[in-house]
């Protein structure tokens, strides 16, 4: 039998009230597109992180770990993970 | 007294420092490279300007888990001496020794050019050649200087005097004008409560020889060197 993996997706945001520069200036691109019903624009990041050899409860407990310390600065991020099986 | 400057694969304004300290104060300085664990026989770290790991994820997050930081975590909280220019800023703040956390500039442009900055705090080891309200002129060269705090950590830091430079005018005063990046506050650098470890996102060592036209950021190194041999005596 093959070891399962798991791959973990974090979603990374900036928090409320953080400014987005990035953000702004894909808003007034899209706003000079015509797209004019446009109240913001948030750019974040995704990461994924294969796994293997782990259960799906160690591979939440090691991501959680992962963003804390390191894929995510928790002063100006949030995230949230999902896994998925990935053969 | 011997400073390290820190390499980190990515640093450009290592050798800058080192100059300064070597040829124009005549210190004992040493290149400390990120993948030493050790800091002995080092009385000040500086981390310094550049683009360490290429910026990569965020600005200074793949430095602070370099096997160096270890020793300049705990050198840190014994009370030594931690320069952080730039880059070094975003490294003290991605490894937490210092509060808050660095955005892109507003304008979305990399900045290099002079700015005005004051002494917000002149009783801290790196300011003590100067006077508070103090301008210095010294150049910035970044796109991630953005400073970013919530209003309690910003409280907390006005609180504690921990503030030290804000971008001003040539006549030291606050304005959105004066202000390159969009910094919460105006902030320019900061300092722990211990005072011990500060972070600046101005290059006092482009400004610290004769010959470059700028002497101000010498006053930044020569508080230092105060400081320690205060300590030493």
């Amino acid at each position: 039998m093959s070891e399962v993996s798991i791959t973990a997706r974090v979603y990374i945001t900036l928090k409320t009230g953080v400014v987005d520069p990035q953000g702004s200036a894909i808003e007034q691109a899209l706003k000079s597109l015509g797209f004019d019903a446009i109240d913001g624009v948030r750019v974040g990041r995704t990461i994924e992180v294969d796994f293997v050899g782990r259960t799906k409860d160690e591979v939440a407990k090691d991501i959680f770990a992962m963003c804390e310390r390191l894929l995510a600065n928790p002063v100006i991020e949030n995230y949230r993970v999902e896994t998925i099986p990935s053969s | 007294m011997t400073f390290g400057v820190v390499v980190f694969p990515g640093s450009n304004c290592d050798h800058d420092c080192y100059d300064v300290l070597k040829r124009v104060f005549a210190q004992q300085v040493e290149f400390v490279w990120h993948k030493d664990t050790l800091l002995d026989g080092i009385d000040a770290v500086i981390l310094p300007g550049g683009f360490s790991y290429g910026d990569y994820l965020r600005t200074g997050a793949i430095a602070q888990c370099s096997p160096i930081m270890g020793a300049v975590a705990s050198f840190a909280e014994r009370g030594g001496l931690v320069l952080g220019i730039c880059n070094g800023f975003q490294i003290l703040l991605e490894m937490g020794l210092l509060p808050g956390a660095m955005v892109r500039n507003t304008s979305l442009h990399f900045i290099c050019r002079d700015v005005h900055i004051r002494i917000e705090n002149s009783e801290t080891p790196f300011t003590n050649r100067c006077e508070t309200g103090q301008v210095l002129t010294i150049p910035i060269a970044h796109g991630e200087g953005n400073y970013f705090a919530d209003d309690a950590t910003l409280a907390s830091l006005n609180a504690h005097r921990q503030v030290v430079f804000r971008y001003t005018s040539s006549q030291g005063e606050l304005g959105s004008k004066s202000n390159p990046n969009g910094s919460c506050e105006h902030i320019a650098g900061i300092c722990n409560r211990q005072r011990n470890v500060i972070g600046m996102m101005p290059h006092p060592e482009r400004c610290a020889d004769a010959t470059l036209g700028n002497r101000d950021g010498q006053l930044l190194f020569a508080s230092m060197i105060d400081a320690l041999t205060a300590r030493c005596v």
